[in-house]
């Protein structure tokens, strides 16, 4: 298991005491950590017939994960070119349906994470390629000399979340203007939005509010 | 140039050449102006406020004489941060957001996020055969209500404009059947984590009924003036062409994909809410073009109301819950739709209120703070009327969602743009891009 972050008290209270006696809990969040063989499925196929067709198997990819019935391979960022021509041409995952940008602060190093959806028409089979880049050094190749597909969604990614894909034929904004500052799915960066008076009180705006977490 | 100034078709000069813009007036006399520069190519910019341009598209489209050499896409008209504020609410409130995203397949949105969050929970296997059943049925409805409006505006941009009357005539049928089962006609929420928000009201089983049949009836009318038509078929018979190879580089799924003959269907190849016990065909065409498209949209429809007719049986015959059982996760307020639309059930708020403590402590917590919900991520996938429709979510283990990111096949498929259009003629861009069906609400989320 992994350990995302920790998280103090419960009602997300900041800049203020905490009168409801839950400030000092710790809850510690955890993500599922790398599985262990036999993965289960088909997903010990995919990983077989990989290892096969990429010796170089281990220092590609870091983890495998199986959670909730879906497969994650988490891919180094130099191999992953390599590794998407394999499963495109012999474990023959024809498409790629889009790519996810994401953004873990706490994950020192490794900040930011682009995860790719593929699906096999011919096996009926899907998987999902996790790769992880520095927030200081958000580069890593673009797959759309694999797949096409990916142009618009690495331009999502990189309009939100400022990720740059190498070698992408025209890696320009595309759902914000092009002069606009910074990238809006950051953590950090703010959701916006004016507080408003509501029947004689003032709600703030929803990244303001005191709530749950 | 201009020796009289024109207020709807002014021209300035830039760099790159002489700038005109057209918002009007008479066509003949830029025409003439145009003429007179002895330029071939025209860099033409279309859009985002077009009447055919399906949506606030922009098109940027390199055209000599009448062909198009170039044409791009602008998007990003109607991009309103729904993926950053799903990161402020709660997991129930999520859906309140995602409805607004594809704003003609709403229970399409509904049901993915609602499916990935189960997953996430583990609960799949919990959700009540009901819920299921009026899920597929209520996305089975858009789906053709989400085809009528395909057709209606793809009729429109073309010309064709009984088409777009017809269209929206029989769309009409069933959003006032949303609006009976749900309280909206758009931007329901309806569909929850968990189940939905309420059952049926009463006599709804008989008004379906009735609706399916003139359903049945109207599409006839659509059928009867486009298929095999020969003006419709002039401007969609062999345009916007693009075959399976195309296809699958950029990742196209959807009716798109099954115009190449391959019958790809997340409803067959990968079932959900019980897909598997339902008795239906995959439509599918080989023209690779937009009238093949259009086929199948006509034929989806068929296939839907086939599907709708076996979720009527099983509701009739099957009462139940329409809520999971676990009160930790299932919404404890029981709506009711009033003359004032959809709240809360009075006798809920006279029961938490007069009778039961708990029940008000209950309902205080999972409504203020809501559940939490294992960490982790899953990438579940629908087959929504334009293709396949995937919402990839993660949590921290918190009471919001940490990320959700939806993959949405408008967007997608208009990287399809340049290939259907390129070297064709500048008015097939049109019926190209119609054919496609983008929806800029899902496209730019």
């Amino acid at each position: 298991m992994n350990t995302t972050s920790d998280q103090r008290g419960l009602f997300g209270v900041s800049g203020s005491g905490d009168t409801s006696g839950y400030g000092g809990l710790v809850r510690t969040k955890v993500s599922p950590g790398s599985s262990e063989r036999p993965y289960g499925g088909y997903f010990d196929d995919v990983a077989d017939s990989l290892e096969r067709a990429f010796p170089e198997f281990n220092e590609a990819i870091e983890k495998v994960v199986i959670d909730r019935d879906q497969l994650t391979l988490h891919i180094r960022p130099k191999k992953l070119v390599e590794v998407a021509k394999i499963l495109r041409d012999e474990l023959i995952f024809e498409m790629c349906l889009g790519a996810t940008g994401v953004h873990y602060p706490s994950d020192t190093g490794r900040e930011l994470h682009v995860v790719y959806q593929l699906l096999s028409i011919t096996k009926n089979q899907r998987l999902n390629l996790e790769i992880s880049v520095p927030a200081a050094a958000p580069h890593l190749p673009s797959l759309t000399g694999v797949w096409a597909s990916t142009n618009w969604h690495e331009r999502e990614a990189f309009d939100m979340f400022g990720i740059v894909f190498d070698d992408h034929p025209g890696l320009t904004r595309i759902l914000m203007p092009d002069d606009w500052p910074g990238h809006p799915q950051l953590k950090d960066y703010p959701l916006g939005g004016v507080p408003v008076e509501y029947k004689g009180a003032t709600v703030p705006p929803a990244d303001e509010r005191r709530a749950y977490r | 140039m201009s020796t009289t100034f024109d207020p709807y078709a002014s021209s300035r000069e830039t760099t790159e050449g002489t700038v005109y813009s057209v918002t009007g007036g008479d066509w003949d006399d830029l025409v003439t102006e145009i003429g007179a520069t002895q330029e071939e190519r025209v860099v033409l910019n279309m859009g985002p406020q077009h009447p055919s341009t399906h949506g606030v598209l922009r098109l940027i489209l390199e055209i000599e004489g009448e062909t198009v050499t170039e044409a791009r896409c602008g998007v990003g008209y109607l991009h309103t941060g729904i993926e950053k504020n799903l990161e402020f609410r709660n997991w129930t409130q999520g859906v309140t957001f995602v409805t607004r995203m594809d704003y003609l397949s709403p229970f399409f949105n509904e049901t993915a996020y609602c499916l990935a969050v189960e997953k996430l929970l583990g609960i799949t296997d919990q959700i009540p055969e009901r819920a299921s059943v009026l899920r597929v049925m209520l996305m089975e409805l858009n789906r053709i209500s989400s085809h009528l409006v395909a057709i209606a505006t793809g009729g429109l941009e073309v010309g064709a404009l009984t088409a777009m009357i017809f269209g929206f005539r029989e769309r009409e049928i069933i959003l006032d059947l949303f609006e009976l089962i749900s309280g909206l006609r758009m931007n329901h929420a309806y569909v929850r984590p968990g189940g939905v928000a309420q059952d049926l009201p009463e006599g709804a089983i008989a008004t379906i009924i009735e609706a399916v049949k003139t359903l049945r009836h109207n599409l006839k009318d659509t059928e009867k003036l486009l298929i095999g038509n020969s003006i419709w078929l002039a401007r969609t018979d062999g345009i916007g062409y693009l075959d399976i190879a195309g296809c699958t580089q950029l990742g196209i799924t959807g009716p798109i994909m099954r115009a190449t003959g391959l019958p790809l269907d997340v409803r067959k190849i990968q079932p959900y809410c019980g897909y598997e016990t339902y008795d239906f065909d995959v439509v599918t065409a080989t023209s690779c073009d937009a009238y093949g498209r259009f086929l199948i949209r006509m034929n989806e429809m068929e296939q839907s109301l086939r599907i709708v007719d076996q979720c009527v049986e099983r509701l009739a015959n099957n009462s139940g819950p329409v809520m999971i059982e676990d009160k930790k996760i299932g919404w404890p307020a029981q709506l009711a739709l009033g003359a004032d639309g959809l709240g809360n059930s009075l006798d809920h708020i006279k029961e938490i209120m007069g009778t039961s403590m708990e029940a008000l402590i209950h309902h205080f917590k999972l409504v203020t703070e809501g559940f939490r919900v294992p960490a982790g991520q899953v990438y579940v996938a629908v087959e929504s009327p334009r293709g396949e429709l995937g919402a990839h979510v993660i949590s921290d283990g918190g009471t919001k969602p940490y990320r959700v990111h939806f993959r949405d096949p408008s967007f997608n498929n208009l990287q399809a743009t340049a290939a259907m259009c390129e070297g064709g003629q500048l008015a097939d861009v049109i019926a190209a891009v119609a054919s496609i069906d983008p929806v800029m609400g899902g496209v730019d989320r």
